[in-house]
């Protein structure tokens, strides 16, 4: 297993160059998560228009710290979730999770994906999963506040 | 290594660690720089545990078999060889526990149940400090929710030292107990313990010292530390996991309540009441760890072996090295003391703004164990304005050039991340 194969160059880039941070208005309800083992926290926006299976996310915004894999992992996922209808952005969060929990025995579809494929090599340290998936579970949260209208 | 008449044979010791030959990421040579979490066993503790287990197993304090009696005198003998290293006036003040964690919790739960005089009740003050691992934190958050009670703190310095310029109003005569930690396993801060002690004195407060991180690296007295209560690990000092110790002075043992109840620590049980056991075994319910309590034996016998004296020298002199060559790496900002000076060999730092996790990730693929993370220490990292830090924590079969070793490692990461 080689280090290179987690750290990828799509996913340096998306730690340097992070697409869609930054907290705007307006949203519909946030998340803050917390990974109690190392202190990474991401604090995530969705704004989401329309309903039931309308529901469209209109926006993702995001500011947090931490370490390369759970920024690039919260960057990748504004590009793959907004715009898209939330049960498409649903599908692809299941299928994301599913590949880094897979311990590397899952091929990532790269249509379904896009740059979260670079996220695959991830799945072989399971220590650094939860990294990945902290933006992940803010927007899961997120988007389950704007439904129930807790915001 | 400079070598002096006094100075360890750090290449002979190293032998006695098995682990410590091993190779990982294929043919990295593995440079183990995390001993604040755990430290590696020399072959005499694994010995002294498969020899239990092979010739001497059985129950102890029950039973009159071979087998029984030969238990009992090696978990005792344990005993016997911990107060000493410790220089704990009776064998009876020192109690088994399975870790510092829980000698501190069971230290938190009796007061709140002890009698008048002990017992921490409504208005009263528990004060702790801000370098305090949540392990001693924590236990007394629940204590205040419990019983009433209130949490004060001592805060800490940029340079990572304690602020005792609050001593007299943090401590008052509402204090009834003081819990600090000896030596910070996120600073390598080592505390005046003393002056602590003589003011919690003046009030009539009890004073706890979580030993975890200096019990390893030091000499310890616990006579002369002047404290009621002094509690570390096992795993961190060569023994295994699973085994802590409790001492306490012998009168507070005998008068404070028992923690858990169940076998070996009771007097006389009738189906109405039960009368409990003197100390130690008042406080030591259950089988205790009878292997593990072997292995710290040998542990201790490692360590006097060697001369904690000329530990604490050795780490002292690694302790200068490191902080000199972590300093000279641009980029370097050391969380704790810029100095050796009242300070152990764990290094904790920031790296070029790169996350602790991506910085230990990259050195791992090197072959170099370090911690990353808030280090159990979350409210001591806040107060420094960062998320979490990379550890560097050296023991005494670690050498100057592990140090080297990580401060390359570091250029790599730089090379991944800058």
């Amino acid at each position: 297993m080689n280090l290179e194969s987690m750290y990828q160059e799509i996913i340096l880039d998306h730690y340097k160059n992070p697409h869609g941070r930054g907290l705007r208005e307006p949203y519909d309800a946030e998340s803050f998560q917390v990974n109690p083992t190392c202190g990474d926290e991401v604090t995530l926006r969705v704004a989401v228009t329309g309903s039931n299976g309308e529901a469209k996310v209109t926006d993702v915004s995001y500011e947090g710290q931490g370490c390369s894999i759970s920024q690039a992992s919260t960057s990748v996922l504004t590009d793959l979730v907004t715009g898209r209808t939330v049960d498409e952005a649903m599908t692809t969060m299941d299928a994301f999770v599913e590949m880094v929990q897979s311990r590397g025995k899952i091929e990532p579809d790269e249509d379904v994906l896009e740059d979260g494929v670079a996220f695959a090599g991830v799945a072989k340290y399971p220590a650094r999963v939860k990294c990945a998936l902290l933006g992940w579970m803010a927007f899961k949260d997120a988007v389950a506040r704007a439904n129930g209208g807790t915001a | 290594m400079t070598t002096t008449a006094a100075s360890l044979d750090v290449e002979t010791i190293r032998k006695d660690f098995p682990i410590l030959s091993r190779l990982v990421h294929g043919d990295k040579p593995l440079v183990y720089l995390d001993n604040a979490a755990t430290s590696q066993k020399p072959r005499q503790v694994l010995d002294a545990i498969v020899d239990y287990y092979e010739k001497h197993n059985a129950n102890v304090h029950r039973g009159i078999h071979t087998l029984a009696e030969e238990a009992t005198a090696l978990y005792e003998g344990a005993r016997d060889k911990v107060a000493e290293f410790i220089g704990a006036p009776s064998r009876d003040e020192v109690i088994f526990t399975k870790n510092s964690s829980e000698a501190m919790n069971l230290i938190a739960r009796v007061l709140g149940e002890a009698g008048p005089g002990y017992r921490i009740g409504p208005g009263d003050e528990i004060v702790i400090t801000e370098m305090e691992h949540h392990s001693n934190i924590v236990p007394w958050h629940m204590l205040a929710e419990r019983t009433g009670a209130t949490v004060k703190w001592f805060q800490i310095t940029d340079d990572g030292r304690l602020d005792l310029s609050t001593l007299d109003s943090v401590i008052t005569e509402r204090t009834k107990i003081v819990s600090m930690v000896h030596v910070s396993n996120l600073l390598g801060t080592i505390n005046p313990v003393e002056k602590v002690v003589k003011r919690a004195r003046e009030v009539g407060a009890l004073v706890l010292v979580d030993a975890s991180q200096s019990a390893p690296h030091m000499p310890l007295d616990v006579a002369a530390l002047g404290a009621d209560f002094v509690a570390f690990t096992g795993h961190k000092m060569l023994g295994p996991t699973g085994i802590g110790v409790l001492w306490g002075r012998l009168p507070l043992l005998q008068e404070l309540p028992p923690f858990l109840g169940g076998g070996e620590m009771i007097e006389v049980v009738t189906m109405e009441r039960s009368t409990f056991a003197q100390p130690p075994h008042k406080f030591e319910a259950g089988t205790p760890p009878i292997a593990e309590a072997v292995g710290l034996g040998a542990a201790v016998d490692y360590l006097t072996a060697v001369g904690m004296d000329r530990i604490a020298a050795h780490e002292h002199e690694l302790t200068t090295y490191v902080l000199d060559a972590l300093s000279a790496v641009d980029g370097v900002r050391i969380i704790g003391p810029a100095t050796a000076e009242d300070r152990v060999a764990e290094v904790s730092f920031t790296y070029a703004g790169i996350h602790p996790h991506d910085v230990g990730q990259v050195l791992d693929e090197q072959g170099i164990a370090v911690r990353v993370g808030h280090h159990c220490a979350r409210p001591a990292v806040v107060r420094y304005g960062i998320p979490a830090t990379t550890r560097a924590s050296f023991y005494l079969y670690n050498t100057t050039a592990e140090a080297d070793a990580l401060v390359k490692g570091l250029a790599q990461v730089k090379k991944v991340f800058g």
